[in-house]
């Protein structure tokens, strides 16, 4: 009884989460605008969606920035994070103030305050003001991603590689570095998703008809129910779900991780 | 310590990209530009705040979210359980499965109820179909908090589950040997033990929710409807940076408030469990 109850429950809830998805991906097949009846297949809504111009912008836009900011971020933030382990006291709080500070904030404040800091000091909006905001939001995460991972490790590998007669920096890149790789790949990757998935920061950063996905969708969106935007989905479902199959497969074939379970 | 410059670009860059952007904010609440570079210092805007239509647009956009919150509390916790019981490699699916709409565009998911809940969309065919007297379902309340929930539900149930997960089973044992039924094992040590998780998925279910605008103007559809909505018509049409600040500030001032009450049920809670 109380295991087709929870069995019961699972379904449940999966539905409620997976149907409008699946409703949108049958419906980006539907050769009519109508969401309520099904008229015959057609992929006419995908070739209507390759040759939207705003779309098929916005959706490099989204790529370009999510790649060069996740970049940048993880670059900075690792270098920071090697910096704040050493940082001890009254700096050492500061920097973790100034790093929790973003993550606490409401999206829409940090949008609205970085629009009229970009307005403020003439920065360009569009292209240059989302790269910099993305690489702000994105910071903080490769931080909390990478700094445990760094505390944990035994600091005497660092000593040990020095008295052999490393140069410091020669020790992080030889020693720490590759120890930490896959906590800064995690990093990486936080960033990148946050990046593509954000819409209010941009939303209010960009300017002179600059677009990402998100901001491309709601507009769609508020102007009425467009059937293209159910192609859109359904790539971005397959996507997903390439990706997913892609870490399934890599970390089942892994027994590092197979045997200490999550925590990367 | 040695060598902790390297960090020093990093803090540069934060304290130019966040912490100033910040005090504008804070300095666009209290002044008014009167055009001609002429600046003077006020709290008219933080007045402004107190009129009972701007009033009550923030009390709404409290108990949406509250409401949001509590379904996401009810819903999410069996959910948690579940998988926490679940064999190692079932739990690894389940979660799979969590974050896998989580990976869809936010907007996108958004939109995908914009469709289902409009009055020829399947959602409000099925209702009728089940006998309920329902004409579309967008632009309500309902929907809002429909929209709400079905984004945010993950942010709930992950920190209950890993908090449960951890949890030591023989308390649960130690409980059953000593008499106790399941509903009051679950009341006097699972539950107070899992408040930890609760409390941070409240903290990220209520967060989002109530600063959201997105939500309330494609499924709510009105114009003044929560708190996001109003500080996004300050700057994109009503072009009052001043009142848009001082909602800001309002904004940070709830959430604040909200994590402080938070962070004393938990202290209090621990406290409790010392004794």
């Amino acid at each position: 009884m109380m295991a087709w109850l929870r069995r019961f429950y699972i379904w449940l809830i999966f539905f409620f989460l997976y149907a409008p998805i699946l409703v949108l991906v049958l419906f980006s097949f539907n050769d009519s605008r109508s969401r309520s009846s099904w008229d015959g297949f057609t992929l006419h809504w995908y070739a209507d969606l390759f040759a939207n111009q705003q779309l098929m912008t916005a959706l490099y836009n989204t790529i370009a920035i999510a790649i060069v900011s996740a970049l940048v971020a993880t670059v900075l933030g690792t270098v920071a994070a090697i910096g704040i382990q050493r940082m001890r006291g009254f700096k050492h709080s500061l920097t973790m103030n100034l790093t929790y500070l973003p993550i606490l904030n409401p999206d829409i404040v940090t949008g609205i305050s970085m629009m009229m800091f970009f307005i403020a000091v003439s920065i360009p909006r569009g292209m240059t003001s989302m790269m910099l905001a993305h690489i702000t939001f994105c910071l903080p995460f490769v931080i909390i991603v990478v700094l445990p991972k760094l505390k944990q490790m035994d600091p005497l590998l660092y000593d040990a590689a020095l008295d052999l007669g490393a140069t410091p920096s020669k020790a992080y890149r030889s020693v720490i570095i590759p120890q930490i790789l896959p906590s800064i790949l995690v990093g990486f990757l936080l960033a990148f998703t946050m990046s593509v998935d954000d819409f209010v920061i941009s939303f209010f950063v960009t300017g002179n008809g600059v677009n990402n996905l998100s901001i491309a969708i709601y507009t769609m969106a508020k102007r009425g129910i467009s059937p293209s935007i159910n192609a859109v989905m359904t790539l971005i479902l397959v996507a997903v779900l390439i990706a997913v199959a892609l870490v399934y497969y890599y970390v089942s074939h892994n027994k590092k991780i197979t045997e200490k379970g999550w925590d990367i | 310590m040695k060598r902790d410059w390297v960090a020093y670009p990093y803090m540069g860059w934060m304290l130019v990209f966040v912490t100033v952007p910040l005090v504008l904010l804070l300095y666009n609440s209290v002044i008014i530009d009167s055009g001609s570079g002429t600046v003077r210092f006020t709290l008219e805007h933080f007045g402004r705040v107190l009129e009972p239509m701007y009033l009550s647009v923030i009390w709404r956009s409290i108990m949406l979210a509250l409401v949001s919150t509590v379904i996401c509390l009810v819903l999410g916790y069996p959910m948690a359980m579940i998988i926490a019981n679940s064999s190692l490699k079932t739990q690894y699916v389940l979660i799979i499965l969590f974050i896998i709409p989580m990976w869809m565009n936010f907007l996108a998911r958004t939109y995908a109820w914009m469709t289902l809940l409009e009055k020829t969309g399947l959602f409000s065919q099925f209702l009728r179909w089940l006998g309920l007297p329902v004409t579309g379902l967008l632009h309500t309340d309902f929907a809002v908090i429909l929209g709400m929930v079905y984004n945010f539900l993950p942010f709930m149930i992950f920190p209950i589950y890993v908090v449960l997960r951890k949890m030591d089973k023989s308390l649960l044992e130690a409980s059953r040997d000593l008499g106790a039924t399941p509903l009051m094992t679950f009341r006097r040590v699972v539950f107070p033990l899992s408040l930890s998780g609760v409390l941070s998925g409240v903290t990220l279910v209520f967060m989002p929710a109530v600063t959201t605008f997105a939500i309330p103007q494609l499924l709510g559809g009105g114009h003044y409807t929560m708190i996001g909505n109003l500080i996004e018509q300050q700057y994109l049409r009503a072009n009052d940076w001043g009142f848009g600040s001082a909602l800001s500030i309002i904004l940070i001032v709830i959430i604040l408030l909200s994590m402080a009450l938070i962070y004393k049920v938990d202290r209090k809670e621990d406290g409790g469990l010392m004794i």
